[in-house]
């Protein structure tokens, strides 16, 4: 009796807010927009029948017509995918310093890697507004040091929206690595090098490979949220940065469209199901290796 | 030990510049005199004073602090309840499903948990407010505090517990005596995460709230895409000082249980 109230609380309020409108999400996006309160049709009111019958994918359609969508889509992946390429390209070398780093200085430095993670993610993003504008601190340092004599456009282009995916989330990708690294047998490193491996020899063979689940693991956990990234490219990004969850939220808000906001979002669902599943495979093939 | 090498020292300093920097310039600037916020003209702390005379923005910031202090209450027993399901509950009707609900949120994108939400709320009359902000929050971070309480939870030696039963505790007494001091401190960390989750959400709240309800980042999202100001500049140093000190301590009080703990560890060896 304990036992099934204890599974049965949490069970049904997921049911309710998260799997019913989950599901209310697939519907919309196959309904019709109309004037009325709620701005769609046809509802439950009508219904079970009426309602299966007018359901159609017309919405789909539209999003494969509008280039807008697709381009958002195909744009929000090349700039997702970029920006991982990127943030593992900072986060690696900080990883693998901290692995490399005193015993007794690698807590302290996990904790300065995490605590910009508590730290609010708005606040993030907005502290690198003051720093890309045009007289902003990056320009008014490289004109002081005379790098550069005119000021570099930076904000509202996407070179900015990289920047801010790099700076919230090299966090995501730092740790998994770093946990990967730690783990690695320094004596290996040692017998290659011992029978004649460079550095950077032994590095590529050994340490590398050898760290490739945490590398995998830190790509999917930038890959999968910058995907759908809203308050980046909004914040940083300028009118030509397209990234879908931009286009979902402006969809839904600005031009009170629910069932193509819906299909929006359903056709991002199955586009993010691809590397979450590859996500959990590597995360599996992970926990085996450990065994 | 031996030292780092040149190129580890480098990509440290590098890294946490890149991580901190940013930051270090928003809390000195917010103590800028002039309202030009990218030329400094003196030190000056009166963007804080303007910011405790902001109605609206203490408004918000009350909002905000009930919302994150009921959701993340309330997200904390159901997501230890969640975890004790998964860990503990064997087989049930419906297992994956359930586990499938706990996880998928962790990776869904907060535009769409929003929109669902918000369809949910429309669907069956829900006056939008913060009663729906609460209950948005405490859905997604009921599953964060599942994963930090299950992962504590899994690691746990079962015979504790049944060493109680055995003894003639009563199921309650076990939990009450036994088990929640041990999980506790993951307890502790899934309210801490799902506090600063609720502080720090902006488009789960936009999309479900009214308009009689007002969080702080939905505050500052429409101050700051005006650009920078001062004041943002001062409320973000206070947020930022907040969440250091928080952390901070907390990963002090986990030290010092950690060692209590081995401690009495090695005490307990040494006895028997």
């Amino acid at each position: 009796m304990r036992r099934a109230v204890l599974i049965a609380v949490p069970y049904l309020w997921l049911l309710a807010l998260f799997l019913i409108p989950f599901f209310m999400v697939f519907k919309i996006s196959m309904s019709d927009a109309i004037l009325a309160i709620p701005p769609y049709g046809p509802t439950m009111k009508d219904g079970f029948r009426e309602l299966i019958s007018q359901l159609d994918f017309e919405n789909f359609v539209f999003l494969t017509t509008d280039d807008l969508y697709w381009k958002a889509y195909l744009s929000s992946l090349k700039i997702a995918f970029i920006a991982t390429v990127l943030t593992l390209m900072v986060g690696y070398p900080v990883a693998y310093a901290m692995a490399r780093a005193p015993e007794e200085w690698r807590p302290t430095l996990m904790m300065l890697v995490i605590l910009p993670f508590w730290t609010s993610f708005l606040i993030r993003v907005y502290a690198w507004i003051g720093i890309l504008s045009t007289n902003g601190f990056l320009n008014q340092f490289l004109m002081g040091i005379g790098v550069i004599s005119e000021p570099l456009t930076i904000l509202n282009t996407n070179t900015a929206v990289y920047i801010g995916i790099i700076y919230t989330y090299v966090p995501f990708m730092i740790l998994p690595i770093y946990a990967a690294l730690d783990r690695l047998d320094a004596s290996l490193i040692e017998a290659a090098e011992d029978l004649g491996c460079s550095r950077f020899k032994a590095f590529w063979l050994i340490t590398f490979p050898l760290s490739k689940n945490g590398v995998f693991a830190g790509c999917f956990l930038v890959f999968i949220p910058a995907l759908g990234e809203f308050v980046i490219p909004s914040l940083l990004g300028g009118s030509s940065t397209l990234m879908i969850g931009k286009v979902l939220f402006e969809e839904f808000s600005f031009n009170r469209d629910w069932p193509v906001a819906s299909a929006v979002a359903v056709v991002l669902l199955l586009i993010l199901i691809v590397p979450i599943v590859l996500f959990q495979m590597n995360q599996q093939r992970a926990q085996e290796a450990e065994q | 030990m031996r030292r780092l090498s040149l190129f580890n020292s480098v990509s440290l300093t590098l890294g946490f510049a890149f991580l901190y920097l940013p930051m270090l310039i928003l809390i000195i600037y917010s103590f800028n005199k002039s309202k030009l916020v990218t030329v400094w003209a003196g030190f000056s702390t009166q963007w804080y004073g303007e910011l405790m005379q902001n109605e609206a923005f203490l408004d918000a910031a009350w909002v905000t602090l009930k919302v994150a202090v009921v959701s993340s209450t309330i997200a904390t027993v159901l997501g230890t309840m969640a975890a004790y399901a998964l860990v503990r509950g064997g087989r049930f009707f419906g297992r994956t499903l359930f586990s499938g609900m706990v996880f998928a949120p962790l990776v869904m994108p907060e535009v769409i948990t929003g929109l669902s939400l918000l369809l949910l709320f429309i669907g069956i009359g829900l006056d939008r407010g913060v009663l729906t902000i609460i209950l948005a929050h405490t859905t997604f971070s009921m599953c964060f505090v599942s994963v930090v309480v299950s992962s504590r939870l899994s690691t746990f030696d079962r015979s504790l517990e049944e060493a109680a039963l055995d003894l003639g505790a009563t199921p309650f007494a076990a939990f009450r005596l036994v088990t929640l001091p041990i999980i506790a401190p993951a307890v502790v960390s899934g309210w801490l995460l799902a506090f600063t989750l609720s502080l720090d959400d902006l488009v789960i709240a936009t999309f479900v709230t009214g308009p009689s309800a007002t969080t702080l980042p939905m505050k500052i999202w429409s101050s700051v895409r005006l650009g920078v100001t001062p004041e943002i500049n001062a409320l973000s140093t206070i947020l930022i000082g907040l969440v250091a000190t928080g952390v901070i301590t907390a990963s002090l009080v986990s030290k010092r249980n950690l060692v209590r703990m081995q401690r009495e560890e090695r005490a307990a060896e040494r006895a028997q």
